[in-house]
């Protein structure tokens, strides 16, 4: 009858265990979470990840898309991020999450053109399968990580907005992902590791 | 003494005339001002929009915050105008809040609701300090949309997805049952 018991007790254990680590992994990465790398198709066609950075001492790696609104009032400031950060050795590196299935202007076409109408300076890669997103936590897009190379790791150091005026550049009072990247140069940590901004839900079906 | 007859019923009518062409007149008015408040919807910030978020009376509130650009958000609308329809007399009130850019009220906002005949209440939010206003609606909330809110006096429940209506419904009913 113990014996009974105590099968019975470790198995409600097993269940209430195995809920909470499903909740935990639907919730993606949180600030100090090591980030995963991915090897993805960008828009030439070649396959990017983050291992190839060699010099790079982190990345801004930005959930973005060709179609929301959001994306798009976005899109300038992350091509002069990345004109910014590049040579401070914090390249942009955007991540399509959306399945083309589900949004037939986000496939690879319309991504290339995308980035040749618009001029990115940074790879644009795919999240083929949506396998990468999910992951990361992202929700929407835009939805930027800021990451910090230590020891060949990648410790996720900011989650959120690029700034404080997602629809209007010309409103930005607070720029969160510089200012994370800027204390990360300084050798600092980020004084707001976290922000949140309306977006588009990202695309699947 | 028949024309002083003539005049003075003259004088009788003249009052009430006049009466009758303002009361025609408020009730002109009163059909442009409601006219005018269908085709405009009126714009709030997010202290004038917290109110309609935390009514404390006995009706249950669908909030569904949208926008006229999210196509998810396009397709789940008619569930919504279905309850706002059959729950009617359920106690059930839906309000769609829009989060159209300022500039897309007038160009595709207002449009929209007028050619989709939506018969909800519909809000447009223009605030620009979503750091703040996203959690104060709901701390789970990551800002993506389709998001909706139900709420009574006695439950509260944010929803960031997409709805069936088999799945609105569902929701629903137990906040009622």
């Amino acid at each position: 009858m113990k014996n009974t018991i105590k099968t019975f007790l470790i198995i409600v254990t097993f269940i209430v265990a195995s809920a909470f680590t499903l909740t935990g992994d639907n919730e993606g990465y949180k600030v100090g979470d090591v980030a995963t790398d991915f090897k993805l198709e960008n828009i030439d066609g070649k396959m990017v990840s983050l291992s190839d950075y060699k010099d790079a001492k982190g990345f801004i790696v930005i959930f973005t898309c060709n179609t929301c609104p959001y994306a798009v009032a976005n899109e300038d400031r992350i091509i002069a991020l990345d004109k910014k950060y590049k040579p401070k050795g914090y390249p942009v590196i955007a991540i399509n999450p959306n399945d083309p299935k589900a949004q037939p202007d986000d496939s690879m076409d319309n991504m290339q053109q995308k980035a040749k109408e618009q001029g990115f300076t940074f790879p644009y890669l795919m999240d083929k399968g949506q396998k990468i997103y999910p992951q990361y936590g992202a929700t929407k897009t835009p939805h930027t990580y800021v990451l910090q190379k230590e020891n060949s790791k990648y410790i996720v150091e900011y989650i959120g907005a690029i700034d404080d005026s997602s629809r209007d550049a010309s409103a930005v009072k607070q720029k969160y992902v510089e200012n994370a990247v800027d204390a990360l140069l300084a050798g600092e940590k980020p004084k707001t590791t976290s922000t949140k901004a309306i977006g588009c839900s990202i695309k699947t079906l | 003494m028949k024309n002083i007859v003539i005049v003075f019923s003259l004088f009788l009518l003249i009052p009430g005339c006049k009466e009758e062409v303002s009361v025609t007149k408020a009730n002109q008015l009163n059909e442009e001002k409601e006219l005018a408040s269908k085709d405009n919807i009126p714009t709030l910030n997010y202290n004038q929009l917290k109110p309609w978020l935390n009514k404390k009376n006995d009706k249950t509130y669908v909030v569904n915050f949208w926008a006229t650009w999210c196509a998810p958000c396009i397709k789940e609308l008619p569930y919504f105008e279905k309850v706002q329809k059959d729950y009617k007399n359920k106690n059930i009130e839906v309000i769609l809040v829009s989060l159209d850019f300022p500039k897309m009220k007038a160009s595709n906002l207002i449009p929209f609701v007028k050619k989709k005949n939506i018969q909800s209440k519909v809000l447009h939010l223009d605030d620009t300090n979503e750091q703040f206003w996203i959690n104060d609606i709901a701390g789970s909330w990551s800002g993506a949309i389709p998001a909706t809110l139900i709420y009574n006096k006695d439950k509260r429940q944010f929803y960031e997805q997409s709805f069936t209506q088999e799945e609105l419904e569902n929701e629903i009913q137990s906040f009622i049952n």
